[in-house]
């Protein structure tokens, strides 16, 4: 019997840490990566935080050099797009009109950005961020651009919104819900950042959606919002969230929900087809039910997950999400997932610029935010991997030490 | 250009050019240096591109953040006093020679 194929369908964190692993791991069979971006493996990132700022370049995103894919034995086609999956025969079809026969297939598929559907989207000037080639079209636009119009304010639209104003321009950021980032993070960490970027000029519409946008000559020209603002703009940038490419498994008769359904071995209904990375919607202990997460540290260690799987360690997903977030001089980082909270403690002060919320759901720690607040975070990860019996009563208490309570846990 | 001698826990070592400017973890990256990882690409999120760095070449270094003291509290290998996080070691002129030993673990 020839030696085993693992196709990996995609070259973002995931796909590259998937094949990264297997080496590591010992698989000694054929591993294809295939990318629909034309460029090596890179980290996504930095393209909305210092590669966006120009303090970084290219020799800082790519995850490795072109060598190591050589030397590792892992096939990049860079540039190709899987068309379908037929599972009856374990083959792939690619648009370049090749096919691939595999034995494990790796879904690591990413998500694409959400389009705004109003009238004037497609003006010149309204761009998205979410790959490189997007990225530098956005630093190149950011050197001219004078009046920003950022449409969404989650980590991405803060992100850039706090670049731009750094590189001179004036920012108007949209949100259509009341809590900028509200889908993650708690009220005190939204007002907080709300204020931040207030502080550093930029100007904030909440509760506002966007009726249309403006042009001329197919230029765009400004954005007129749901309550009548007509907002200047020679720049807009759209990040209303993201849609999970999953359509690759729909057409293959697979599960679909908010991601590719996958179970706590990140495995779908078909046993040779496993899912990982923001396309992938699995059940963790670290929610009420199912979640699909757009992070780097879910990429990795979903990547490692199904490494281990293939090579014949299976062991269910539970690593403790992480996450992080730069805007301007500020580093948020959140442990856990806090999203369903019924009670938060504050711990350290806002003012001071150093602070965490530590979020709680029936009495039981879930996930803390920190803002410039490393220590909390990194006692938090620990804590978050077992039973973290912290009290709100203690984690509110500056002079309690969190240090020792993880260690008497004895969790790493 | 500086040269930094990484040093595998079986003993071999890979004496590589990094340029100035460049940190010890990127230069283990572009390079394929087995042993650094650097999940978060040097965002001092994740302690996966921790060293020791050679104990009589300590003072040559740049001072720890807090922020890097209080990730190395998350290495998967044991902290030492030399311990620190490669993507924090941004090299520079007096860094040449600079010797870090890979742990035995990063994740």
């Amino acid at each position: 019997m020839a030696a085993a194929t693992v196709a990996i369908v995609g070259t973002g964190q995931a796909g590259f840490q998937a094949a990264a692993s297997l080496r590591q791991d010992g698989f000694a069979g054929r591993i294809v990566l295939i990318g629909d971006e034309p460029v090596s493996p890179y980290q996504r990132p930095p393209l909305s935080k210092s590669y966006l700022a120009g303090e970084s370049g290219l020799d800082e995103l790519w995850l490795r050099p072109e060598t190591f894919y050589a030397k590792q034995e892992i096939d990049v086609l860079a540039g190709d797009t899987v068309t379908a999956i037929d599972r009856t025969v374990r083959r792939l079809r690619l648009a370049s009109g090749s096919e691939l026969r595999w034995d494990h297939l790796v879904l690591a598929t990413g998500a694409r950005f959400r389009p705004l559907a109003v009238p004037g989207a497609e003006l010149d000037g309204v761009l998205p961020l979410r790959t490189l080639g997007d990225a530098d079209i956005l630093r190149e636009r950011l050197g001219q651009a004078r009046e920003v119009v950022v449409v969404g304010a989650g980590f991405i639209g803060l992100e850039f919104a706090s670049v731009a104003i750094a590189r001179g321009a004036a920012v108007h950021i949209v949100e259509v819900t009341r809590h900028p980032m509200g889908r993650v993070v708690s009220a005190p960490i939204s007002r907080f950042f709300t204020e931040a970027h207030i502080g550093w000029g930029a100007r904030i519409s909440l509760g506002t959606g966007v009726a249309r946008i403006l042009g001329a000559n197919g230029r765009v020209t400004g954005v007129e919002t749901t309550d009548g603002q007509r907002l200047p703009a020679d720049l807009v940038l759209i990040c209303i969230g993201v849609i999970p490419n999953a359509e690759l498994v729909s057409g293959a008769g697979l599960a679909v929900e908010n991601g590719i359904v996958v179970d706590e071995y990140l495995v779908t209904e078909d046993p040779a087809i496993l899912a990982i990375g923001d396309c992938a919607n699995f059940p963790t202990p670290f929610a009420l039910g199912r979640v699909r997460l757009e992070s780097v540290q879910n990429a990795v260690d979903q990547g490692r997950c199904v490494a281990a799987h293939i090579t014949g360690h299976p062991a269910p997903y539970d690593k403790v999400p992480w996450f992080w977030s730069d805007q301007g001089d500020l580093k948020l980082q959140i442990a856990g997932i806090t999203t369903g909270h019924d009670a938060s403690v504050l711990r350290g002060n806002p003012e001071s610029g150093h602070f965490s919320v530590f979020c709680y759901r029936s009495g039981r720690l879930i996930g803390v935010e920190s803002v410039s607040q490393t220590a909390d975070h990194v006692v938090a990860r620990r804590l978050l991997a077992g039973d973290p019996g912290l009290t709100p009563e203690q984690a509110a208490d500056e002079s309690y030490d969190l240090r020792a309570h993880a260690r008497r846990l004895g969790t790493r | 250009m500086p040269q930094i001698t990484y040093v595998h826990p079986n003993g071999t070592r890979e004496v590589l050019d990094v340029p100035v400017g460049t940190s010890v973890m990127r230069g283990a990256i572009l390079n394929s240096v087995d042993g650094i990882v650097a999940e978060c690409g040097g965002e001092m999120m994740c302690a996966t591109c921790h060293v020791y760095v050679e104990e009589n070449q300590l003072g040559r270094t740049p001072t720890q953040s807090d922020d890097e003291k209080a990730m190395l509290e998350f290495t998967a290998s044991e902290r030492r006093p030399n311990s620190r996080l490669s993507c924090q070691l941004v090299v520079t002129p007096e860094l040449d020679g600079l010797v870090v030993y890979l742990p035995e673990t990063q994740v």
